[in-house]
């Protein structure tokens, strides 16, 4: 009889071969974790080659999910689970793994051939290496061909059902509910009831296997976590944007113009949004990079609500005609799922280094407003900011995403419907100036003295028939200019239209008001922050956190609060760009940064080191 | 725009002036060319604000400035990408790309060929001069090989693209080339291009008096114009001087008339479909410009691009709620309610 032990949290890894299924078993498990009610919070690991040779370490995939019974930050630093379907899982995630830890191992994969393309002189599984850990070694894959003997599928298909056995497996140790993966399996593979069938019965092998067996004498229950009441799903950061951008559509009562040409990790927003037709979506895959933002810029002349999405190689090819829509003073929104560069660099790796690049990586002076989801479910509520100022101000917005947020997964509590902004949009109608006879005029560049934002004159609007280029235009009527003062003029005007955006006030964590030390994070860094925080509480240091989701302009309150502080420090998974930027702006603040470019997410427990370091020394 | 219809005009070639001063060199091609699109858009049959002139960078981009419709001088080589996206979203538009030699077919060739093989309702216009004006005066991707340039003082080495062998090749579904300096022709072309539904490549072989004056002399001066120019009418045997078109090979090939029965010359049909033809028209000359047809090459119908998606999108989103179906989506799929 297996005795069941309650825990309060846990971290599992996933990890196989990238044809093994690992993000596909991991992805099941979270969704069953999040019909339990547990909090959770993701970390797919996967190569950029589709198909890297079966068994060796770079071909290596993995899922790491965090769930508890609390409200949780991040995916974990260390699992104290893997599930190792080969050698080569086995060694590149080993060293992860907590001390103690439980290793689930599919032992028809430690073939003598196998254990010498990841380099294992001897098999980890009859010496003494693996004495620290927990080892479950598990035969997935016979067990899985013998399970399915009975059914009509192919030897091989049988073989690729082990993910599915492992899943069950998994389930039943940590107490996880199968009927919406059985559910799900069938909806998959609806055409193919037979392969359908036959991973279903995988899953339940799998489930009984530990059910019956007495390999594992404890089976496992995470009760729910206590959250705000309300309706909630699990969704990615790619997902909850392209929904953020489709309700921007509705928010705003415009079309929704979506121009993109594929590139990892922001495909997905393309894939996902190109399934929303219903509202008024057009999705366009453009040639290249710089034919996606144009037909965009185009679409939002127009009267849409243009949206790009790329990366960082993606949006360097944009520039030219993002400060195109800086000269002409049109909306454009440019999503930018950062991944670590320069170059190709690491496309399926995190990293936060386009944010100069954001600030300034355009010709001329051309000041864009800046935005950063700091998590998954954050990317819906950041592209409906983003819709606000890109229409109100007629601006491009970059939005500052990153692998960690796109692929990376959490509770979202849904948003009700009733609380959509009201983000609707009045196009120019009518002529706004008279001229020197005394005639009704149309001036292009006549401007809200509130937003600085010029009138939205679409194609198609009687009577207000007008010409705008990327030459200097005069203010006003915007007639073609090379008066020395009016360009100075129109640089600052356009500047100090972007300095003036209406952007909520930084909001200050400083619970006992006697902290010396502030925490400064934007974007990804928000969970790991937390969650370093936090323990460093729990342990009654006094440390202040606060992070910035408005880049540019920051909140107006942003100098007041850094000078309340001896020290800021300033995580990012960059070389220290926004410590620059707020140095050079708010001179005088003690600014230090904290800087990894690992292509990973921080781990809370370096973070709160780094930071109980800095609060120690002064 | 897919309706297009060139009813009685009611506005007048002056409606189409905008304000702006008309800042091309003395002589330059591009005044005949502009004067020739304002007398011919009121044959378009719509409001001045139903139209859209988008353009790059270069001498000829400066066109939209010139015109009293919507325009945008945009940025260089991606006129037919922004009119793509304005042309995909807003069908009630006629929407013109203007674009040059160096525009079109080197900074921003990819669009151009995009642009054609989608079939995008647009209408681009291609002045070619056959040099860089805008920048003093380099070879072009059309200059001829072994030209004499700021930029090759020693001659050009590049190999020229012919435009309408690319744009053919490219899948163009109209292709059409004209001359500056005959007005009715150009407007004979503009109303063809104008009635194609898809996308319409016009060539308009523009002098440039002060970098490449005279470049297309050959096709001008009475003493040479009728051994050069072929001009294409359809259903017509194609006939220019004493010479007629003929077969051969795998092309076509001019001849002495008098060396030809008469049932052997080539009837001219734009509409045929093998786009082998009008290529092998496009053939007859390159730089040299010693066979030059002008006229519309090929005239085909296509399902259109902007059309293509329009129709998935609005059979989708009819009398959707979007509110309603937005609350849906984000309750799609496993969902969980905590009290």
């Amino acid at each position: 009889m297996n005795t069941v032990r309650q825990l309060d949290r846990v971290v599992i890894r996933f990890a196989g071969d990238s044809g093994d299924g690992m993000q596909l078993t991991g992805d099941r498990f979270t969704a069953e974790t999040a019909k339990l009610g547990n909090d959770l919070s993701t970390l797919p690991n996967y190569p950029a080659e589709i198909r890297a040779p079966a068994g060796t370490l770079p071909g290596v995939s993995s899922f790491q999910i965090h769930f508890a019974d609390s409200d949780i930050l991040t995916p974990g630093d260390h699992p104290e689970v893997l599930i190792a379907m080969n050698p080569a899982a086995l060694k590149a995630n080993l060293r992860d793994l907590k001390p103690g830890g439980t290793i689930v191992v599919n032992t028809d994969e430690f073939t003598k051939r196998n254990l010498t393309k990841v380099g294992y002189d001897a098999n980890p599984l009859e010496d003494d290496s693996l004495e620290d850990y927990q080892v479950h070694p598990v035969p997935l894959a016979s067990l899985t061909i013998a399970a399915l003997a009975e059914f009509e599928v192919s030897k091989k298909d049988a073989e690729r059902s082990k993910n599915m056995f492992a899943l069950g497996l998994v389930s039943w140790m940590y107490s996880r509910p199968t009927e919406a993966t059985e559910a799900f399996l069938r909806g998959k593979f609806k055409n193919k009831p037979a392969i359908a069938e036959a991973n279903i019965a995988a899953l339940k092998a799998g489930w009984n296997y530990g059910e019956t067996t007495e390999a594992f004498p404890v089976r496992f229950e995470i009760p729910p976590a206590k959250l705000a009441a309300g309706t909630y799903r699990n969704v990615t950061g790619n997902v909850a944007l392209a929904w953020g951008i489709t309700a921007s559509g509705v928010a705003t009562g415009l079309p929704v113009f979506l121009g993109a040409y594929p590139i990892t990790p922001a495909s997905d927003i393309l894939h996902e949004l190109s399934k929303h037709k219903r509202f008024g979506v057009t999705t366009v895959q453009a040639e290249d990079e710089i034919a996606a933002v144009g037909a965009t810029l185009g679409a939002s002349w127009g009267g849409a609500l243009g949206v790009t999405t790329s990366s960082g190689p993606g949006i360097a090819l944009k520039s030219e005609t993002i400060s195109l829509a800086v000269s002409l003073e049109l909306p454009l929104i440019v999503v930018d799922v950062q991944r670590a560069g320069p170059s190709t660099g690491m496309p399926t790796k995190t990293e936060q280094a386009d944010l100069v690049m954001a600030m300034f990586g355009r010709h001329g002076e051309a000041p864009i407003a800046i935005l950063a989801p700091q998590s998954p479910s954050d990317c819906f509520d950041i592209m409906l900011e983003a819709a606000r100022m890109a229409t109100r101000y007629r601006t491009p917005v970059m939005v500052l995403s990153d692998g960690y947020i796109a692929n990376g997964a959490e509770p979202w509590k849904l948003p009700d419907m009733a609380d959509l902004p009201d983000l609707s949009v009045e196009f120019a109608t009518e002529m706004n100036a008279v001229d020197a006879k005394g005639e009704q005029i149309f001036l292009p560049f006549q401007r809200d003295p509130e937003t600085l934002a010029r009138p939205w004159a679409v194609p198609g609007t009687p009577g207000l028939q007008h010409r705008i280029g990327g030459i200097e235009k005069a203010d006003g009527t915007g007639d073609i200019s090379y008066d020395p003062v009016n360009h100075d003029h129109m640089v600052r005007t356009r500047a100090a239209k972007i300095a003036g955006i209406d952007v909520p006030d930084l909001e200050v964590d400083d619970p006992n008001g006697d902290a010396r030390v502030l925490v400064l994070g934007w974007g990804s860094t928000w969970g790991p922050i937390g969650a370093a925080v936090r323990a460093l509480r729990e342990k009654g240091v006094s440390i202040a956190r606060a992070h910035l989701r408005y880049l540019n302009p920051m909140p107006h309150n942003t100098a007041a609060v850094l000078a309340k502080y001896d020290k800021v420090v300033v995580p990012e998974m960059n070389l220290g760009q926004l410590t620059m930027l707020l140095r050079a702006n708010f001179p005088g603040n003690d600014v230090v940064g904290y800087n990894k470019v690992r292509g990973l997410p921080f781990t809370s427990n370096e973070l709160q080191e780094a930071l109980e370091e800095v609060i120690k020394n002064g | 725009m897919a309706d297009v219809k060139l009813d009685a005009p009611t506005l007048k070639a002056k409606d189409f002036k905008s304000s702006q001063e008309v800042r091309w060199c003395p002589g330059c091609g591009d005044y005949a060319i502009l004067a020739a699109v304002q007398s011919f858009l009121p044959e378009l049959g719509l409001e001045r604000e139903k139209i859209a002139f988008i353009s790059g960078i270069g001498c000829s981009s400066r066109f939209p400035y010139y015109l009293n419709t919507y325009g945008m001088h945009s940025i260089h080589g991606r006129a037919p990408a922004i009119a793509t996206g304005l042309a995909v979203s807003r069908p009630d538009l006629s929407v013109w790309v203007v674009t040059g030699d160096g525009d079109a077919l080197s900074i921003g060739g990819n669009h151009l060929i995009h642009a054609l093989r989608r079939n995008v309702n647009l209408k681009i216009l291609l002045f070619n001069n056959r040099i860089y004006g805008l920048t003093k005066g380099q070879y072009s991707p059309t200059s001829e090989p072994g030209k004499l340039t700021k930029s090759s003082p020693v001659g050009s080495v590049d190999a020229p693209f012919n435009p309408l062998s690319l744009a053919l090749g490219s899948e163009a579904t109209f292709v059409a080339r004209t001359l500056d300096s005959d007005r009715a022709h150009l407007q004979e072309v503009l109303r063809a291009a104008a009635e194609h539904e898809g996308s319409a490549f016009v060539e308009i072989y523009q002098n440039c008096p002060i970098f490449n004056d005279n470049a297309f002399e050959t096709l001008k001066n009475p003493d040479t114009r009728d051994m050069a120019l072929i001009r294409l009418q359809d259903g017509e045997p194609i006939r220019f001087g004493d010479r007629v078109v003929v077969q051969s090979g795998y092309g076509l090939e001019v001849k002495d008339a008098a060396d030809v029965d008469e049932s052997d010359v080539v009837v001219h049909k734009a509409d045929v479909d093998d786009p082998a033809y009008a290529f092998a028209l496009s053939r007859l000359s390159g730089t040299e410009l010693d066979h030059t047809p002008i006229g519309v090459f090929r005239n085909v119908k296509r399902p259109t691009y902007d059309e293509g998606v329009r129709r998935q999108v609005d059979e989708a989103a009819a009398g959707v709620d979007r509110k309603e179906a937005l609350d849906r989506l984000l309750h799609s799929g496993d969902t969980w309610t905590v009290l």
